[in-house]
């Protein structure tokens, strides 16, 4: 699904990611966990496209493609898929409107008819109460006045909408009460399945409790310094990053 | 020629061909010489079989506009306008004799219409629109004339309300915008040559949208519409004006205006999605857009809003007005302003306070990409018999690119104490995280341009008839496409 050889990408002359190796395959569930600046975010970043990172060095393929050859949104259309640490507000755009045009987007490029009015209503409607979200805010602007934890569901509710080949949840844990917590992870459990992959960026060893990773890998200075099964996250919780960093 | 090379052209002719509407319809004309002079304005005036007073009235008009200097407070760089280079009067020759049906009018005019997505023919008239189609200087047909007469509503192009409503043109052409008020305005008295009527009588809910539909064909031709719509008390009318011309690489005139009146308790709301040819990406050709509109709250408690979209034209020049002179009255103005490419846009308004609790409200919304400028000139004027005057404006402008500009002139003067006046105005870039965030859910770098700028505007669009909100909602997206990447 995922193969990242060797990556090395920086911003603005400075080196962020270091030599990164990293293989997710279909139907894994792998954790990144890392303290701040380590360079989590950043990989979600540079695996979704967004510019002004430079990519010095390294391999990316998707899927049997190039990945560093696909524009942000054909990276999207493929099934790749972001959950943002912080979601961006679009003022006068209303939130099924948005995800509508997702998913036509994406129908689009695979060559499929529009979704049909009725259709896209069912549709978010189920995905909708999964989650435990009130249709009623879909009908407000895209994230304006959204609390963090409506912001959060609302990213898995798109993800859900999209079904994702390989989705990226950055921090997604962060902002949230125990309760929201819960409802997002059960959300991300729901789309499990042998055709998809998750990576799961989070700093906290709590989210890992709700959603139960197959791989945890702990990066530093841009880097992957140890990888391992669930207990390595539980390992990481007792010792602290800094000590398995030096053990690493 | 390299592969290259070739793609490149093959790309820069697909942006000159962006405009849709730019396609121009083979006819016989009957044209006059050019240039601008009384024979001219004789010559329009015969052909319109004008009574005597019009004809001094354009005359008169005419001695006005030579004495009066251009207009020079926008902030627009306007090319010297050579008038006695230019066609005043155009008809396809199809219409000399006035067809009596619409199956008398030109297949092609017809045809025209149809492309444009308007159509004339009775079996495919829009549901709950009427539309009256001017093309080029004359007006083509006007839909729906025996349901809106029943209720008392006249609805015909200007040339021939001259003649049938010779009292309510007299007594109103020019009461709102004076022959004298600048030269445009002036030369639009002179040389009008179509346009339309309305006039709702008392009481009287008009129950469809009443809609005209501008297109100029001719090359060398300007348009100078003239509008007059008057709503006696107690009524209501609701007005959409569509523009659209070919592509052509010189420039062309149009300089339109338009006048309202509302009596007691009427209301007047006047959207325009002006379209017209804009230029090239090197800013060659396109239409200069000088309009003067404006609307005159004469009665109590009576309301004029105007709602425009204006996406095309090389350069606009136009500032929508209310003049509140009745107790109550109210005016309201909400503006989209899109420049592109080498456009230029000064648009704006002016609210004159005149009568007592008058209120007035401006929303408009500036967007500037390429290398375009975008003003907004506004002018909210509080008399001192205004007693409890109020004015919201709010001015909010974004900025697609590096190369364009933005700007806000807000004029308030107030002679009162006890009105309150408020101005908010906020001026972005637009954002790349946003841009970012739709791309990631799959939509490409002009959608997400277009999805966040229509955002941007939707407190304007929304006030635009539904059936035009999506359309304008299309345009707005169109107008920007290759502004980002």
């Amino acid at each position: 699904m995922l193969e990242i050889k060797n990556l090395h990408v920086s911003i603005e002359e400075k080196k962020i990611i270091k030599g990164l190796n990293l293989s997710i395959n279909k139907g894994e569930v792998h954790a990144l966990m890392g303290p701040n600046g380590s360079g989590k975010s950043t990989l979600s970043y540079v695996l979704s496209g967004k510019d002004k990172y430079e990519i010095d060095e390294g391999t990316i393929e998707y899927n049997e493609k190039n990945l560093l050859e696909l524009d942000v949104d054909e990276r999207a259309n493929e099934g790749l898929f972001l959950a943002f640490q912080y979601p961006m507000e679009i003022p006068g755009v209303q939130t099924s409107f948005f995800l509508k045009t997702a998913i036509n987007s994406k129908r689009k490029y695979l060559g499929h008819s529009e979704m049909d009015a009725l259709e896209f209503a069912k549709l978010m409607k189920s995905k909708a109460e999964e989650l435990n979200i009130n249709t009623e805010m879909l009908k407000r602007d895209l994230n304006v006045n959204y609390s963090g934890g409506e912001k959060k569901k609302q990213e898995i509710l798109q993800m859900s909408m999209l079904s994702p080949k390989m989705a990226i949840l950055d921090e997604t844990d962060s902002g949230l009460d125990i309760d929201a917590l819960r409802i997002v992870s059960e959300g991300v459990n729901k789309l499990r399945s042998k055709e998809n992959s998750f990576l799961v960026i989070t700093h906290y060893q709590r989210l890992l409790n709700y959603i139960k990773p197959d791989f945890v890998h702990i990066i530093a200075d841009g880097r992957i310094v140890k990888s391992g099964d669930y207990s390595l996250a539980l390992e990481l919780e007792e010792k602290g990053y800094e000590e398995i960093s030096k053990s690493a | 020629m390299a592969a290259t090379e070739q793609t490149i052209k093959q790309v820069n002719t697909l942006g000159d061909t962006d405009y849709k509407y730019g396609f121009s319809t083979e006819l016989d004309e009957i044209r006059p010489p050019k240039g601008l002079n009384e024979d001219i304005i004789k010559f329009i005036s015969a052909q319109k079989d004008e009574p005597e007073w019009m004809l001094d009235w354009r005359l008169n008009a005419f001695k006005i506009f030579n004495k009066l200097p251009k207009p020079e407070w926008a902030k627009l760089n306007i090319p010297e306008i050579d008038y006695q280079d230019c066609y005043y009067y155009s008809i396809p020759k199809s219409l000399k004799d006035k067809p009596k049906s619409l199956d008398e009018i030109d297949p092609e005019i017809i045809k025209t219409y149809e492309k444009l997505g308007i159509p004339l023919k009775e079996q495919k008239m829009l549901s709950g629109i009427a539309v009256d189609a001017v093309f080029d200087s004359v007006s083509v047909a006007t839909t729906y004339k025996k349901q809106l007469s029943d209720l008392g509503i006249v609805f015909c192009s200007i040339s021939e309300a001259v003649k049938t409503h010779p009292d309510l043109v007299k007594k109103y052409l020019g009461s709102v915008i004076p022959v004298s008020d600048h030269s445009f305005a002036a030369l639009n008295s002179a040389v009008f040559t179509d346009g339309s009527f309305i006039y709702i009588p008392e009481g009287v809910r008009c129950p469809v949208e009443l809609s005209t539909y501008f297109r100029i064909n001719a090359m060398n031709t300007g348009q100078f519409e003239r509008t007059l719509i008057i709503a006696d008390k107690d009524s209501y009318v609701s007005y959409l004006e569509g523009c659209t011309a070919p592509m052509r690489d010189e420039n062309q005139l149009h300089a339109a205006n338009v006048e309202l009146v509302a009596l007691d308790n009427a209301e007047i709301k006047y959207s325009t999605v002006q379209n017209w040819y804009p230029g090239d990406k090197e800013g060659k050709g396109g239409i200069y857009n000088f309009v003067t509109k404006r609307g005159a709250c004469r009665g109590k408690n009576s309301k004029i809003s105007w709602t425009q979209v204006e996406t095309g034209s090389a350069i606009t020049w136009k500032y929508p007005s209310c003049i509140l002179q009745g107790d109550n009255s109210k005016g309201e103005f909400y503006s989209v302003a899109i420049t592109n490419n080498m456009q230029q846009a000064d648009t704006g308004t002016k609210m004159i306070h005149i009568g007592k609790n008058t209120s007035s409200k401006i929303i408009s919304k500036g967007i500037s990409a390429g290398k375009a400028n975008n003003t907004y000139r506004g002018l909210v004027n509080i008399l001192s018999k205004a007693k409890n005057a109020r004015n919201f404006t709010q001015c909010d402008s974004l900025l697609i690119g590096n190369k364009c500009g933005a700007h806000t002139v807000p004029y308030i003067e107030s002679s009162n104490s006890d009105s309150m006046v408020e101005h908010e105005a906020t001026t972005s870039k637009i954002n790349e995280d946003q841009l970012f965030y739709c791309q990631q859910r799959g939509l490409n770098s002009e959608d997400a341009v277009g999805l966040i700028v229509n955002g941007f505007c939707k407190e304007v669009l929304q006030h635009l008839p539904m059936e035009f909100a999506v359309e304008a909602q299309k345009l707005v997206a169109i107008s920007l496409e290759g502004s980002v990447g």
